[in-house]
């Protein structure tokens, strides 16, 4: 069946922010899918709140909106734009929950919007646990006993007759937020309470515990002829009870016989079709009982998912893409497999190697949340690797996850390990039982500690198979070490096809990781490259896509172009997440448009980066220094480009660059002079420049001596880090003690930095690009909260709103100098603070930084792909680029919390990042583009009710206006005893309410009861109370606008004030940047090159 | 224990035996099934051929008592990536490494298959030999050259059954009892897999299974509803006899074949075959059923095809193609209750996308009975 030619206009939603469960995943598919709709001459409407994302490219989609994902703000661009479909399935969860609302509003009705790929009612069935239960009896599958509940009377019911552990599910969440396994009582009350208040249509499910049960998914596509196809078998190397986002995963499954795999691919076939997907990718999730094969079937999600991203990458089968083209009509059997050309996408992949998916954690980044694993996602990111064994696969990820391990352990880097001892036989075994972040390498304890397979197995539930191939590299291990320098070369090469990192083979013998390289170098005991081509070689396969393995043919083919290799970002964490993959996807780009060869290299399966049509060559491969040069020895790239994966490749500069690999762009010296502090600082006087007093210190004492002279608050952190890590602002002499150990932990090899703290100083963020002679401002965002809260976790504003034009001057200025000083050549970051009329730098990062997207987006500049042009020799003024763009709307980029998956966290935003994504709002003013930032972050800001207002006393002045201005537009005023007085005397008329320490009913029993819309409540960096924070968490957790800075809540105040003039509009991008032919946007979004 | 594989074209690939000592020649061939290999190594089809598996972990779910295709290993020898010593499966009863002791059958490993597999895909299938007693190259090429090959070569002769027997759940020697209700299917054993006669068993059928060479006489005087013709090993154009038996059998009762059986119909309808360059083997054939216009996932196993240019049209109806290269995957005749599939929609292992046509036999055997 040809595509549909009824429909001409397709409406696509995307997965918005960065969040726990929502990731690059839906920017890699709704990428994918925009290029192939409009491939096929479809005019592709998007909306997407996340600027950080390909998909928001003004060239991707006809029409962009980068507005806030909500049902109003979708009808309105549907009232717009009048598109015959919406395709619902691409943007995660947060898509299909806003298309079915969107459906109920009868918005499609009205306008006549047909859903394609599945309907509302496929939804339903999907996602509905009574639905989806009585539709798998009608198919004679099992699924778990369970019972749906909509009040506790009901929890308590069902619970009794399932019995226990059970486990909890929201319905309607993302990635399974608030559920969890109750193994009594009163885990179960408490979860079930919190599960009810999350879910979308208040309704948990409780559920038969097959905890321990091994967790098998299926990737299954279907047409609208009804043909379906198994694209993937996952296996979960974790069992039943943790969320598969945080399992580490295996493709293919590994302990099927073809008989139970049969079964199951028969049973999620049934499942397609009695659900009714019409079209596109599913996700299936299976339950197996070791003991003797029973299985049951735990969910599904009728549409692209993390899994399916993974899958794609896993197979090399663009499942976004294919699901894309059969939603307009064609059929499996229509669509060529763009890898082998002469076969159709009607077929199973079928793989020759073995794929390990590991998730990152940063449970560091949120003190007070216990490292433990449940069916509620914790995860931020997640790394891939491809080998030719399981044991190959699972050392590489172990090495891509940039946790500062070299593999499976034997690695000198825990403390265990440094003192060649072993834990404690308890604390193994809890670990082994209770799933964690540090389970696997916990295993290796207990294997060397003597527990024998089934006994960890007894304990972890994980699969002895799994466990008796990480026994085997072990073994490998205990060869390895009893070799000691004595490594033979049959040694060595059996190690390097275990998996076992240079670095791992030079700790366990007493050498350097050079000095094992140069042996294997030697002995040519090199790797090879093989291609991920869908059909295990059956067919000839033309896309580059490899991996590295120790064996014996080599499959890369080397072009004549001139080669540039460009170094990914790896596994998503917080600080280091899709911004920079833009960035890298850009590079590419660009390269390819000056006829070089991009060649990228990253290991996270998520991102469009990975996908495997955005570069000329891509190699899925852990970025570690050994990984590189061995695909720099075969490709020979005429350079690197190393600024713009964030800090993975960075840290890589110094040592590639030692090993005789040209960087391209700004110098490795030039990054160095800006990160070291003592260089940093003989430029800025060079330059005349200030920065807050300081100094560094690597003990403390030293530090102690420091932070007096300095005076205090200061702001202290460990050098060579991003994101913020363990930086903290530091009131007194307790404060410094208290901090300074786990700063020291945090990086070892480096001092720590010691900044006087600018108090209530405005911060503020540029974005330049340079070539060397020329520098042009991308953008100068104004920070909304003030100094001392880390910049990826403050809002801003672009253009800055309360800067004078001077000030503005001098910033361009500045910035100007110091990218002529250190030979920018390519991206800069800045970040002042501006403290009355001076201006102070507080670093300066020669690369691109988080805000690069947003800057893009809101300018209409490629910033990046503008920097990779100049980087391979370009001028700015050869790309057209000669001043700096102004422009006559307002973006602001809000950042997003993943508080609500760590309980007990507190939210108080400090100098440490913690935000996992971002969103952007856009329109004429500030007000309005701040209140949609808010409405896109899942922040309502009400237009009427009541304020609590409680602050410090340095602020109470300030918030005088604010509150004056919420009463004058109707706001009632609720505050504690010493900020009522105040106001009252002000002329503010309030009422008083108790802090939570001074009687009931206080503050906290208002927020619960909603008597409170709205929560002004500043507080004071680390001494925070224990009253601010109940008031924080329980706005958290009962959805209410709250904000901790004076800045946020005059930002809220003008943002309500706007929404109550005037409706929010909706307009794409195309129209902000003044962009209207597809040439304009193809060569660089309306530059002029000359 | 190293091991040497050699090609006829002079290409060598170093391995280790898991499995002890031996020397075997063979065609070598490549399956891309990710599952299934206790199936394939007891198909009776892979007589005369060393099989690679693309999937380079092999041996994980052991081996166990119900996923017999035959009797025995069939398979010449076996090789893999990586061999996995420790299974884990609540069926798994004993190590590939033991199963193929058993049968004295070799098992490599360490090799790299990736790379065997893409030169059988450049070069074809070809002929070679495996050895871990005799590491010479230039030796085991010349052993490779003078190894028998397939094409042309009786391979059926080694597999058929000796006697007839009747399929309950397993063969049983004995008389057919007088015919009843149920429909009777004999099924004419060129390397019969048993799960074509347990998908005949479970649509309803009475199955008697007979040598491959049974006369025409034979087999009507059973009084079968209708004839099964089976899979089984190498050139069909290598068999003598049996197709002149079809022959006499088309028109007189409903006959359903697959694979060797298809190819062998084939001929006898006038028909020719001819040697794909490395055949199909794997469960990930997409093949349209050019009646109802829908794409089955298949299990293959085949080296020789029916050359569609070669059959009458007027007698000959194509039912089936196979995606990936457009060959002959189904036929059935105009005028008489024939048809067939190259494929196996008896999967084991593979998809059972295919299932349906036992039903469709079944209907056709009841429609003419």
């Amino acid at each position: 069946m040809p595509r549909r030619n009824d429909i001409k206009k397709i409406l696509i939603i995307g997965s918005g922010p960065i969040i726990i469960s929502q990731a690059c995943e839906f920017d890699y598919s709704g990428t994918q899918a925009c290029k192939a709709l409009r491939e096929e001459g479809y005019e592709v409407v998007l909306i997407n709140s996340n600027p950080a994302t390909i998909m928001t490219d003004p060239e991707m989609a006809n029409r962009t909106y980068i507005e806030p994902i909500t049902p109003e703000m979708v009808a309105r661009v549907i009232e717009k734009e009048r598109p015959d479909a919406l395709l619902p399935t691409l943007g995660g969860q947060t898509g299909l929950n806003v298309a079915i609302k969107v459906a109920d509003m009868g918005v499609l009705d009205r306008f006549g919007v047909e859903m394609i790929a599945a309907s509302a009612s496929v939804i339903r069935k999907a996602e509905d646990r009574d639905l989806f239960r009585e539709a798998m009896r009608n198919i004679g599958l099992r699924i778990p006993r369970s019972g749906i509940a909509r009040h506790m009377d009901d929890v308590r019911r069902i619970a009794a007759g399932i019995g226990y552990p059970l486990i909890v599910r929201p319905s309607f969440t993302l990635g399974g937020t608030g559920g969890g396994v109750a193994y009594n009582r009163e885990d179960l009350e408490k979860m079930a309470a919190s599960g009810l208040d999350l879910s979308m249509i208040n309704e948990v499910m409780l559920e038969e515990s097959v905890i321990g049960w091994k967790e098998y998914e299926l990737e299954v596509m279907r047409d609208v002829k009804d043909n379906v196809v198994i694209i993937c078998s996952i296996e979960n190397f974790d069992p039943m009870g943790i969320h598969t986002g945080d399992s580490i995963t295996v493709a293919p499954a590994q302990t099927l016989t073809d008989r139970e795999y049969q079964m199951m691919r028969d049973a999620a076939i049934a499942i397609i079709r009695e659900i009714g997907v019409e079209t596109g990718g599913s996700n299936i999730q299976f339950a197996v009982n070791p003991e003797n094969g029973e299985m049951v079937v735990i969910e599904m999600n009728p549409r692209v998912s993390r899994s399916s991203a993974l899958a794609s990458k896993a197979t090399g089968f663009p499942i976004a893409k294919i699901a894309a083209k059969l939603a307009v009509g064609y059929t499996l059997d229509e669509i060529p497999n763009d890898i082998t050309r002469e076969t159709m996408a009607s077929f199973e992949p079928t793989i020759d190697y073995c794929v390990v998916k590991i998730p990152r954690w940063t449970f560091e980044k949120f003190p007070g949340a216990e490292d433990y694993l449940t069916t509620a996602m914790k995860s931020v990111g997640e790394t891939m690797a491809i080998g030719r064994t399981f044991k190959e696969a699972l050392q590489k990820g172990l090495r891509s996850l940039e946790i500062g391990r070299y593999g499976w352990g034997a690695d000198g880097k825990d403390s265990y390990e440094r003192n060649r001892s072993l834990p404690p036989m308890a604390e193994i075994e809890e670990k082994l039982r209770i799933p964690n972040s540090q389970r696997i390498f916990y295993i290796r304890y207990a294997m060397l500690a003597g527990l024998d397979t089934k006994k960890i197995h007894e304990l972890t539930r994980i699969d002895p198979w799994f466990l008796e191939n990480m026994r085997q590299i072990l073994d490998m291990e205990l060869n390895i070490r009893s070799a000691d320098k004595k490594l033979t070369e049959d040694l060595l090469r059996r190690a390097k096809k275990t998996g076992f990192s240079d670095y791992q083979l030079g700790y366990l013998t007493g050498q350097t990781e050079d000095e094992i390289r140069s042996q294997r170098e030697k002995a040519d005991i090199k790797p090879v490259y093989k291609l991920v081509d869908t059909c295990a070689a059956e067919f000839e396969a033309y896309t580059p896509y490899y991996y590295s393995t120790y064996e014996v043919e080599d499959e890369s083919r080397l072009s004549e172009r001139p080669r540039v290799m460009i170094l990914g970002g790896g596994p998503n964490r917080i600080g280091q997440g899709i911004e920079f993959d833009y960035c890298c996807v850009h590079a590419s780009f660009a390269l390819r448009e000056e006829g070089y060869e991009s060649i990228m290299v990253n290991s996270n399966p998520e991102t469009v980066s990975t996908d495997y049509d955005t570069s000329d060559k891509l190699y899925f491969e852990p970025l570690t220094r050994e990984d590189i040069l061995n695909i720099i020895a075969k490709e020979k790239p005429i350079g690197v480009i190393v600024q713009f994966g964030g800090q993975t490749p960075l840290n890589l500069a110094v040592p590639l660059a030692r090993a005789g690999v040209r960087i391209m762009g700004t110098s490795p010296d030039s990054i160095d002079r800006a990160e070291d502090r003592k260089r940093f600082q003989a430029m800025l006087q060079k330059l005349g420049l200030k920065q807050p007093s300081n100094g560094t210190a690597t003990a403390r004492e030293e530090a102690l001596a420091v932070a007096r002279s300095i005076g205090y608050p200061v702001v202290m952190r460990p050098s060579y880090v991003l994101g913020g890590r363990a930086m903290r602002i530091i009131y007194d002499d307790r404060d410094l003690e208290d901090f300074f150990e786990s700063a020291v932990r945090a990086s070892s090899e480096h001092p720590v930095l010691i900044d006087k703290f600018l108090e209530d100083a405005v911060e503020i963020d540029v974005d330049a690009v340079s070539d060397g002679q020329e520098t042009i401002i991308g953008g100068i965002m104004e920070h909304i909260e003030e100094a001392g809260i880390h910049s990826g976790d403050s809002a801003c504003v672009l253009p800055p709103h309360t800067l004078s034009l001077d000030l503005i001057a001098r910033i361009k200025k500045d910035t100007k100098a110091m990218a002529k000083e250190l030979n920018v050549i390519g991206l800069m970051n800045v970040q002042y603070a501006i403290k009355d009329t001076d201006i102070y730098v507080l670093e300066v990062n020669p690369r691109a930084s988080r805000t690069v997207p947003f800057v893009s987006k809101t300018t209409g500049i490629p910033l990046a792909k503008v920097a990779t042009k100049v980087m391979i020799g370009k001028t700015l003024r050869e790309l057209g680029l000669t001043a700096e763009k102004e422009i006559g709307h307002i973006a602001v980029k809000e950042a997003v919390f993943p508080f609500d998956r760590f309980p007990g966290v507190d939210t108080l935003l400090g100098p440490e990042m913690r935000s996992t994504g971002e969103v952007m709002g856009i329109d004429e003013s500030f007000g309005l583009a701040f209140a949609k930032s808010q409405l896109a972050a899942g922040q309502n800001l009400p237009l009427s009710g009541t304020v609590f207002i409680s602050v410090r006393d340095k602020d109470k002045m300030a918030v005088l206006p604010v509150a004056q201005k919420l009463a004058n537009i109707g706001f009632k005023t609720l505050a504690t005893r010493g900020t009522a007085a105040f106001l009252a005397s002000n002329g503010i008329t309030c009422e008083t309410v108790h802090k939570v320490s001074e009687g009931r009913p206080h503050v906290v029993d208002h927020v619960k009861n909603g008597a409170i819309q709205l929560v002004i409540n500043t507080s004071l960096g680390a001494s925070t109370t224990r009253d601010s924070y109940k008031i924080r968490r329980a706005t958290l957790d009962y959805r209410i606008s709250y904000t901790t800075t004076i800045a946020g809540a005059r930002a809220i105040a003008a943002a309500i004030e706007a929404m109550l003039q005037k409706k929010l509009q909706v307009s794409p991008v195309q129209e902000y940047h003044g962009l209207q032919s597809d040439a304009e946007l193809k060569t660089g979004m309306g530059l002029n090159p000359v | 224990m190293k091991a040497l594989i050699a090609l006829e074209d002079g290409r060598i690939f170093s391995g280790r035996s898991f499995t002890g000592r031996g020397e075997i020649y063979g065609e070598i061939v490549f399956n891309t099934s990710m599952t299934g290999y206790q199936e394939i190594l007891t198909d009776p089809s892979y007589k005369g051929q060393i099989v690679t598996m693309t999937y380079p972990l092999i041996g994980n779910y052991g081996i166990n008592s119900e996923d017999m295709e035959s009797r025995r290993i069939q398979v010449e020898a076996f090789i893999v990536k990586e061999y996995q010593g420790v299974p884990s499966n609540w069926r798994s009863t004993q190590t590939l490494k033991d199963f193929l002791e058993r049968y004295n059958v070799l098992g490599i490993e360490d090799v790299d298959t990736r790379a065997l597999t893409r030169h059988i895909r450049l070069a074809g299938a070809m002929k070679g030999v495996i050895s871990t007693e005799d590491l010479d190259p230039a030796s085991l090429i010349k052993k490779a050259k003078d190894s028998p090959g397939l094409v042309g070569r009786d391979m059926v002769r080694k597999v058929t059954c000796s006697a007839p027997y009747i399929w309950e759940d397993r063969p049983i020697e004995k008389a057919a009892a007088p015919k009843g209700n149920a429909l009777r299917v004999v099924a004419l054993d060129y390397g019969i897999k048993f799960n074509i006669l347990r998908c005949l068993k479970n649509t309803g059928c009475e199955v008697i299974v007979l040598p491959a060479t049974a006369s025409t006489h034979d087999i009507l005087a059973l009084e079968p509803d209708g004839i099964f013709l089976s899979n089984g090993p190498g050139d069909p154009a290598g068999i003598p006899g049996v197709v002149g038996t079809i022959r006499d059998l088309i028109g007189k009762k409903p006959i359903f074949g697959i694979c060797l059986g298809h190819q062998l119909l084939g001929l006898a309808f006038g028909g020719r075959t001819y040697k794909l360059k490395f055949g199909h083997r794997g469960g990930n054939q997409p093949v349209k059923n050019l009646l109802t216009g829908r794409v089955e996932i298949t299990a293959q196993n085949h080296g020789f095809c029916v050359d569609v240019s070669s059959l009458d049209e007027k007698e000959v109806e194509v039912t089936h193609v196979n995606l990936n290269d457009q060959t002959l995957e189904g036929m059935r005749h105009r005028h008489h209750p024939v048809f067939s599939v190259q494929y196996h929609p008896e999967n084991a292992p593979g998809p059972h996308d295919a299932a349906y046509l036992f039903d469709q036999f079944a209907a056709l055997m009841k429609e003419r009975g």
